[in-house]
């Protein structure tokens, strides 16, 4: 992305001014929370305490923060390609009917190691399918993927419903879902693995999904640093007219980056359809897809910054969850507002300290300005 | 009931579910015509939407609910315009961040101020809320036929900000294409440097199209809150902002087609409230494909095969100016 302010060091490029925003974030968020005559201090212990402060409530936040992982991945993919892809939510509810057809397909059949690929791949396969026509259209026609992938969100959301409703609702059942999966697509809790550190977990659904999105993760940093595709789609991120006198096509490098972005989102669904709720429901995105937005902006579409990114996002969800027994006005969507005070602060407003900063340093250090090389890029 | 009398309550109710799409639709005129693109309409008409019905419902008025409804949206509409205005920040982002925090905000303070659930007391007080208006001789022409029935069921009959939302109509078109200021705000959009070069503050112009974009959008809210329904309901828009935003673009961002392209979603709708399911004789069509349809139609027109939508020149870039 052009910066069109002077160079600062790395270090407070991708550290202080980040935590500088996000902070102030928080504090305006604490100011709602004084507003409807509560202690925001009080609040974030209750907060913290909430998510961290029990097996349960670790496990809890690893597992929204699974979800996160994976949509802010989705954001980040097409960040790079300086795509704005709002359709992270439609492309994990459409993601959630691979997941599901895998399933309900397989589930007496096979053992869960097995359901586990062919349900990832699947969940990877529609995300992407539904983030395919919006890529195409951007890349050939012209038309903008931000508008288009709204509209997939709510064409999804119409088509969902169509199939909760009809064809894939069990005969005489009320409720808009599938039936319960059989054993074979319940995925494996990963109670064993906070139990090393002395937890004890009762509810927590936690699986095996969260090493799965650590994975992604790291797939996706080898993806856009290590690959040529990467490289072709940042330069296309950069400066279109640049990739362009490369040589590098264009409308391949767009459709692959959304349809990469598409698969991530898709394989969101893994968590909450096959690891927690064993059935696809309606609505069960529940806002993940544009939680990712906040979490790339956060972790500056970072592997290495959206796993912290989410996790803290999960510690809010669970956290929040938590408070709002505590303090019944600051209910869960408090959650929503912070969301939303993030993406304002790290993502639409991220240059506004900067010419501060830069004044201070300029002041502080004199001729110490010099460009310096940035890591990661 | 005739086909007749169905096909009016139809309209009437196709009026009724456009007039919020048209407010909206016509508010991101006003900013996208100027260069911001805002994703951010459905945010301002929720939070206008709450303002609106807690103004109303703590003051008894209608009247001030709407100017409570207006400031509160021009107040987002301009931290809008400060992120993408001042701070050259992306437009998208912004519009996303206004979305998220509308939400949560009415909710929470719904709940803290009134502890209904998120909802604002109903508004049941004498001129709390936008009431019908019945035209004259409305009651009297109603057994003329075809004619009497239209005059007294679907143009009369609704509240004094249904007419506002059709004379903002004519009215926008007149700013946009009659006034200085609607050339400047057009050519902001489409080239900032010439307006410039020609002495004038991008800055401010622009500034003033989003202020624009809000009081619309407060009007929006306001209709849904005060007048249609009687009082907030959490997220109650549902959506309506991304239509709005669907129709505008379908309206290849003009006035008057804005106006059309909100009364035919308004007709989807209309129709895929009232009938379960449509049945064309080979099969049935859902509900669901019914309320899809403004959206498909959108990407449809958007991907060229309707037409060409051509938006702005220069939205979605901010302005910076040499020095």
């Amino acid at each position: 992305m052009a910066a069109p302010y002077a160079k600062l060091p790395a270090w407070v490029d991708y550290g202080l001014i980040p935590l500088i925003n996000v902070t102030v974030a928080f504090l305006v968020a604490g100011l709602v929370v004084l507003l409807v005559g509560e202690n925001p201090v009080r609040a974030a212990q209750l907060l913290v305490q909430g998510a961290f402060g029990s097996g349960d409530g670790i496990g809890y936040t690893l597992f929204y923060a699974t979800n996160f992982i994976f949509t802010g991945l989705c954001m980040a993919v097409a960040f790079h390609c300086s795509l704005f892809n709002i359709g992270g939510e439609g492309q994990a509810y459409v993601g959630g009917l691979g997941v599901a057809i895998v399933c309900l397909a397989f589930d007496s059949v096979f053992p869960w190691w097995i359901n586990l690929p062919l349900a990832t791949i699947m969940a990877a396969l529609t995300g992407a399918l539904w983030a395919l026509i919006p890529a195409w259209l951007q890349a050939t026609r012209g038309s903008h993927v931000v508008i288009t992938t709204i509209m997939f969100n709510f064409i999804a959301a119409s088509l969902m419903v169509y199939l909760l409703v009809g064809p894939l609702k069990p005969v005489g059942s009320m409720a808009p879902e599938t039936r319960t999966f059989a054993e074979g697509a319940q995925l494996p809790r990963l109670d064993w693995m906070l139990e090393m550190f002395g937890l004890t977990i009762r509810s927590a659904p936690l699986n095996i999904t969260f090493l799965l999105a650590l994975a992604a993760a790291f797939g996706v940093w080898v993806l856009i640093w290590r690959t040529r595709l990467g490289y072709e789609i940042r330069t296309m991120g950069f400066s279109p007219t640049a990739a362009r006198y490369a040589g590098i096509n264009q409308t391949k490098v767009i459709v692959i980056a959304m349809m990469v972005s598409g698969a991530m989102a898709g394989m969101m669904a893994l968590n909450p359809v096959m690891g927690d709720q064993t059935r696809l429901q309606m609505n069960f995105v529940a806002g993940a897809g544009f939680v990712g937005i906040a979490v790339a902006l956060m972790g500056r579409s970072h592997p290495a910054g959206i796993i912290p990114a989410a996790i803290l996002f999960g510690m809010l969800y669970q956290g929040g969850a938590e408070l709002s027994f505590e303090m019944p006005t600051i209910s869960r969507d408090m959650i929503v507002i912070i969301q939303g005070l993030v993406i304002l602060f790290a993502g639409a407003l991220e240059h506004m300290f900067r010419p501060t900063i830069a004044r201070m340093f300029h002041m502080a250090g004199g001729g110490t300005l010099k460009p310096t090389p940035q890591p990661g890029e | 009931m005739g086909m007749f009398e169905t096909l009016i309550l139809i309209l009437d109710s196709t009026v009724r579910l456009a007039i919020p799409l048209m407010f909206a639709a016509l508010a991101g005129l006003y900013s996208e015509r100027s260069g911001i693109f805002d994703i951010g309409l459905e945010g301002k008409m929720l939070a206008a939407a709450f303002a609106g019905a807690a103004a109303a419902a703590v003051y008894g008025s209608a009247w001030i609910g709407l100017f409570f409804a207006i400031i509160v949206s021009t107040a987002l509409a301009l931290v809008h315009g400060f992120a993408s205005i001042t701070h050259r920040g992306n437009q998208i982002v912004s519009g996303v961040a206004i979305n998220f925090i509308a939400a949560g905000t009415t909710i929470i303070l719904g709940q803290a101020w009134f502890r209904q659930g998120g909802r604002t007391p109903a508004l049941s007080a004498e001129g709390s809320r936008f009431t019908a208006i019945d035209l004259p001789f409305a009651e009297a022409v109603r057994d003329v036929p075809v004619l009497g029935l239209v005059y007294s069921e679907l143009i009369s009959g609704h509240s004094i900000l249904v007419y506002l939302a059709f004379a903002a109509v004519p009215f926008t078109w007149w700013v946009l294409f009659r006034t200085r200021f609607g050339l400047r705000l057009r050519a902001v959009g489409e080239n900032p440097g010439a307006v410039d070069t020609a002495g004038i503050s991008v800055t401010w112009l622009r500034y003033r199209a989003v202020m624009c974009t809000g009081i619309l959008c407060g009007f929006a809210g306001a209709y849904l809150a005060v007048a249609q329904n009687a009082g907030f309901v959490k997220d109650m828009t549902a959506g309506k902002g991304f239509i709005a935003l669907a129709a505008l673009i379908f309206a290849k961002w003009k006035p008057v087609p804005v106006m059309f392209a909100c009364l035919l979603f308004g007709f989807l709708d209309a129709v895929a409230i009232r009938f379960a399911g449509i049945d064309i004789g080979l099969f049935e069509v859902p509900p669901q494909f019914m309320q899809s349809l403004p959206y498909i139609l959108t990407v449809v027109l958007l991907a060229g095969f309707i037409g060409k939508a051509i938006p702005p020149k220069a939205g979605g870039q901010p302005y910076v100016k040499e020095r």
